[in-house]
């Protein structure tokens, strides 16, 4: 089985391909597929026969009770046989019905069966809905085909919608089921049904399921309207074998379930509308296809009643009915595509004398529509007649041995027969319809002989002869399955003759009526124009559709105001609501330890928290930026000396010094901001509502403090990483847990740090600098007159010895706080300090590195330190302690995490150095005229010479160089003042580039060299 | 384990207060502030909850005292999360440059996508009558054309 369905989908991978190099030969590739599986099934049934049902599995994901198992029994093997008989025929006959893209149809028929075997012979809940839902896909394609008109997309759509809503509930019906009897096994579960009320409302959403994919009433609209598809798609996918899979399903869960009187209600009313309804509808239609979709409609009806009803003759007269459906539907199908070829329309009422110039077609179709029917000798009359006999002699079903409730048989039986009745009379409607003589109306004509179309059909329309006439072959087929359900003291048995009995009378009569009613149906049709339509299910379905969707706006209208503030309100009341009043609660109820705190640890600590709080507050108030950023540095340094109060030096370090970086960048940036934070046009009413939300929250995580600080009773679980942190050749547990324990974490945290950083450098017009011609260069230099030479020989004095201090933090981060972090952040801040005194005109500042080549690289290497040990062997992120020997230096002790460390600290600084390169130019301000003369422009240099760099970020205000960004912002291809080089159209590239350039004065080789 | 102090824990209310506070705001800067706030008090929460302060976690020579060791493994953590909160901090700055750049300021405004929404329910409500299903009619309409795109 699995290699058949596995041979399914490579075929159907590889059809595309041959439809494009070979055109029409690729129908031929593709029936070899399913004429393989026709063969399979057939040479399996006599071990099935035997009582025998193979099985297949292996495990998929057992804790989700997914496994792939595959069993055929009786049941499945019918599908099978009729899925690959009808799939090889239809497949014969596209390879001339065909016209265009053959590559694609075959692929997805090819495909389509083999979901239709996985279906059928799966015995997986979760499997099962896995193919389910791979049929629907199909059909939406084959139904949409590429899409040419809007009733073919929305008749796929809406099979699509309706089908996949129905698998849907069908999949949580599964999954109630599954968990209430402990087993996905289909067999297992219909062999021990569980039972209770949620088991009977899982069982409703089964049915749901399966009613939508057989099209039953209400739920049918789609398949008249999938009528848009291919006529061969329609004759395999929505006759004989997609809507399949609902009858099957109700089939393959009836023995375990048509015990529950939801079920018998349900299947019982469903089908019986749809049976009667539909074939009442299939009376108005003129297109013959659809015609044959309400048939089918009304077909799937009756096999749902038979099947679900849980009886042996039932179940004997669905299985009969399920193969004679096959058969003749899809030879009716065929036939109306060969209809369609031959005169081009399957209007009933532009159609004439066709059966007078096509003989064999219609002697075809008689048998067809005949089976059809119910008419002796055909399949058709041997599922009738089963039909009759299990409703007109109740018999014991599942779960009622004893006794049959009689109370409905009469009404089901009276339904059956107008069905009957009226499925006779649709059938001989068809027959009229395409191949009567019509007066009036001019004669067909014949556009061309399609010899070849009409073998597939012929095939279809004997077998039902040939079937129905040898009878037992059925009977011994449909026992497997059927011989699973209670039977009466004598069981029936498919068969022509079986006297002259009350059944027999019942089909004869409908046979008598049905003609009658046909010759009829044209007075009736007058008459019925006058009532109203039949349930407009169609109209239904896109009004629900419509009203989904005007829900669905109302709903976003209402929820999403699209204010940021309103959402983080909602956001934040939901933690003060539901995690706060848990706190309450159990605070009340005293399930939340509360032990009397101490008022502080010590004094200092008691200050410095005064301190942060009043930093904090001061900054909730500030109406400046730069005073909020100096307010918020002060809260960061003051949580830090909390940090080291509280014993963790390695986060007070990391703490300063990413402090002092995030300022510098800030401050960096600030200078193209506005110097005022804005106004606070808010209503006071509304201020008042968050300060309240704010401080309620505050409250909140101050007690959540006190009760999870106190609430610990355990020892810590790093006590074993304290015990073993030698192993890892380190004194500092921190450092050990960063790059050797939890290793895994820190790397994808730098990961984290370097996308984050790429990603502001972008934003922050990086980009311009990295697309330029010219390799990585300094955008700026500073003029000589603003730069101080004290401040630069200090800066170049202390730099090679804030490096130094960076390694040694590096290195030293084993046995006290340090590490690859500490290191990297003050490597960054080295390289913040040349870049404040002298910009990046400062030749020795970068050299040649390029930060994003820095960060990558310490990102690599610490990806294959972690990597590394995987060589020999050993699990990834491992780290040895080896030691070796130095001349000089005598004996090292060396962990491999180092260089992962090695790694941390690279990224660290590299990300530090793109940052501040990247806020720095960012910021720069259109070239200006300096009083000086031809002098670049500046910014930096302002910035630190400055004496109050406030003044700077006042663009409005200062009419210097910044007023310029201001232009930039507001009105590009603009620059005030900038005479020399007013170049309007590009003012807004030049805002960088001009840094890049030496002064327009100044003549030299490389002016304009990205300008140009 | 000793008793929680009242004074850590009224920093990490009052730092989430006026972390919270600025966090509603609609100036992108203050939102950026509160957002460094918040990292802070969470920070310091994390610490907290792990038990009383100790002695620094480094074994061995460099050991100072006999003080019990701090635990390790939340300090590992915030130190984890003050690298992460430095780099969003530093993201959302350059979303605060961004919008100054684009916008002429760093207010966050109300979605124009949801507000359009609101205020076109009339023209929607037109539109949706006006649409082709609805007046497709019924019966042989749908299927106008069938698969070879020919009338029938």
């Amino acid at each position: 089985m699995l290699v058949l369905i596995a041979a399914h989908a490579v075929l159907s991978a590889v059809l595309p391909s041959v439809g494009r190099r070979y055109g029409r030969a690729a129908w031929w590739v593709a029936t070899c597929v399913p004429l393989a599986t026709l063969v399979w099934s057939l040479t399996q049934i006599p071990g099935v026969l035997g009582g025998d049902t193979p099985d297949q599995h292996f495990s998929w994901a057992p804790v989700l009770h997914l496994e792939v198992r595959f069993r055929l029994d009786g049941l499945a093997l019918l599908m099978t046989s009729i899925v690959s008989l009808v799939g090889t025929l239809v497949l014969v006959y596209s390879h001339r019905y065909s016209s265009g893209g053959h590559g694609r149809e075959s692929a997805l028929l090819v495909a389509f069966a083999g979901a239709m075997i996985g279906l059928v012979t799966a015995d997986n809940l979760l499997l099962l809905y896995v193919f389910w839902e791979l049929t629907t896909i199909v059909s939406f394609l084959l139904i949409a085909g590429v899409g040419r008109t809007t009733a073919h997309r929305r008749a796929a759509e809406q099979a699509l919608v309706t089908t996949a809503a129905g698998g849907l509930a069908m999949l949580l019906g599964f999954v109630m089921l599954g968990e209430s009897a402990g087993t996905y096994r289909v067999s297992a579960l219909v062999a021990d049904p569980p039972r209770g009320g949620e088991v009977t409302a899982a069982v409703v959403l089964v049915l749901i399921g399966a009613f939508a994919k057989s099209a039953q009433m209400p739920l049918h609209a789609w398949l008249p309207a999938a009528m848009v598809a291919p006529t061969p798609v329609s004759a395999f996918l929505h006759a004989a074998a997609m809507v399949k899979a609902g009858v099957y399903l109700v089939g393959r869960f009836a023995p375990g379930f048509a015990g529950l009187p939801t079920w018998q209600t349900l299947v019982l009313s469903v089908g019986l509308l749809s049976l009667v309804a539909g074939a009442w509808q299939a009376l108005r239609e003129h297109d013959l296809k659809r015609v044959l979709a309400y048939g089918t409609i009304s077909e799937l009806g009756l096999l749902i009643m038979l099947f679900g009803h849980g009886g042996h003759t039932s179940a004997l007269a669905g299985e009969t009915m399920l193969l004679a459906h096959a058969l003749f539907k899809s030879g009716l199908f065929l036939t109306t595509g060969a209809v369609d070829r031959i005169t081009g329309t399957r209007d009933m009422r532009k159609l004439n004398g066709l059966g007078k110039r096509q003989p064999w077609l219609m002697w075809m179709a008689v048998l067809a529509a005949a089976s059809m029917a119910g008419a002796p000798p055909l399949i058709g009359f041997l599922g009738h007649e089963a039909a009759f006999e299990a409703f007109l002699h109740p018999e014991p079903i599942v779960g009622d041995p004893d006794a049959p409730a009689a109370g409905y048989q009469g009404w089901v039986l009276a339904g059956l027969f107008v069905g009957a009745v009226l499925t006779v009379a649709y059938s001989a409607r068809y027959l009229w319809g395409a191949f009567a003589d019509r007066p009036g109306v001019p004669p067909v004509h014949i556009r061309r002989r399609e010899p070849r179309l009409l073998a597939p059909v012929s095939v279809l329309a004997v077998l039902g002869v040939l079937l129905g006439v040898a009878y037992p072959v059925i009977d011994e087929l449909a026992g497997p399955y059927a011989d699973r359900l209670p039977s009466g003291p004598k069981p029936y048995h498919v068969a022509l003759w079986h006297g002259f009995t009350p059944v027999l009378g019942l089909s004869v009569l409908a046979l008598l009526l049905g003609l009658a009613f046909f010759r009829a149906n044209r007075v009736i049709r007058r008459q019925r124009r006058r009532l109203p339509l039949l349930p407009g299910a169609y109209e239904a379905y896109w009004s629900v559709l419509d009203g989904l969707n005007a829900f669905a706006v109302q709903l976003t209208r209402r929820t999403q105001v699209g204010s940021l503030p309103v959402y983080l309100t909602v956001i934040l009341s939901t933690v003060l609501l539901l995690p706060g009043s848990a706190l309450l609660f159990g605070a009340v109820s005293g399930d939340v330890p509360m032990r009397r705190p101490a008022l502080w640890e010590s004094p200092i600590q008691a200050t410095l928290g005064v301190v942060v709080l009043a930093a904090a507050g001061a900054l909730v108030a500030a109406r400046h930026r730069l005073t909020g950023v100096l307010l918020a540095g002060a809260v960061g340094y003051g949580v830090a000396g909390l940090f080291l109060l509280h014993g963790a030096p390695d986060l007070a370090l990391a703490q300063f010094l990413v402090e002092s970086l995030t300022l510098i960048i800030i401050v960096l940036v600030l200078r193209g901001l506005p110097a005022d934070l804005g106004t606070r046009h808010t209503l006071p009413r509304t201020r008042l509502l968050r300060a309240t939300l704010a401080l309620a929250l505050g409250t909140f995580f101050g007690l959540f403090a006190l009760v999870v600080s106190s609430a610990r009773t355990d020892p810590t679980i790093a006590r074993a990483m304290i015990e073993r942190v030698t192993e890892t050749g380190s004194y500092n547990v921190v450092n050990a847990i960063l790059v050797d324990y939890r290793a895994m974490d820190t790397f994808g945290e730098i990961a984290v740090l370097l996308v984050a950083a790429l990603g502001s450098a972008t934003l922050l017009g990086q980009h311009r600098l990295a697309d330029s011609d010219q390799p990585w260069r300094p955008p700026i230099e500073l003029p000589e007159h603003r730069k101080s030479l004290l401040l630069d020989a200090v800066v170049r004095l202390l730099f090679p010895c804030v490096l130094v201090l960076s390694v040694y933090l590096l290195f030293s981060g084993h046995w006290r706080p340090g590490g690859g972090f500490a290191g990297g952040l003050v490597a960054a801040l080295a390289f913040a300090l040349r870049y404040l005194t002298g910009g990046w005109g400062d030749p020795r500042f970068s050299g040649p590195l390029d930060p994003r080549i820095v960060a990558g690289g310490g990102l690599a290497l610490a990806g294959a330190a972690g990597l590394g040990p995987v060589v020999d062997g050993s699990e990834p992120l491992t780290s040895t302690l080896v030691q070796f020997d130095v001349a000089v230096l005598g004996k090292v002790k060396l962990a491999t995490s180092l260089f992962f460390d090695i790694g941390v600290y690279l990224v660290v600084a590299g990300v530090g150095m793109l940052l501040i390169s990247a806020a720095g130019p960012a910021r720069e301000p259109v070239g200006v005229q300096e009083p000086e003369g031809a002098s670049g422009p500046t910014g930096t240099g302002q910035l630190v010479g400055s004496e109050e760099p406030h003044a700077s970020a006042e663009p409005r205000e200062s009419p210097g160089p910044h007023a310029s960004a201001e232009a930039y912002g507001h009105e590009p291809g603009r620059s005030y003042g900038n005479g020399s080089e007013h170049r309007p159209e590009r003012g807004r590239e030049q805002a960088h580039e001009r840094g890049q350039e030496p002064p327009p004065a100044e003549p030299g080789p490389s002016t304009g060299g990205a300008d140009q | 384990m000793n008793p929680p102090d009242v004074a850590a824990a009224v920093v990490v209310g009052g730092l989430f207060a006026a972390g919270c506070y600025l966090l509603l705001q609609r100036t992108l800067m203050r939102l950026l502030f509160g957002f460094l706030l918040l990292g802070h008090a969470t920070n310091l929460l994390l610490l907290i909850a792990a038990g009383s302060p100790g002695a620094p976690p480094i074994i061995g020579a460099a050991r100072i005292g006999d003080e019990p060791s701090a635990d390790p493994l939340p300090q590992a953590m915030a130190l984890t999360a003050i690298v992460i909160t430095f780099a969003l901090t530093i993201f959302l700055l350059s979303l605060v440059y961004r919008s100054r750049q684009l916008h002429g300021n760093d207010e966050v405004r109300d979605d124009a996508e949801d507000r359009r929404l609101a205020e076109n329910q009339q023209r929607e409500a037109s539109a949706a009558a006006a649409d082709p299903h609805r007046t497709n009619g019924s019966g042989q309409a749908r299927t106008a054309a069938d698969e070879g795109g020919n009338t029938l």
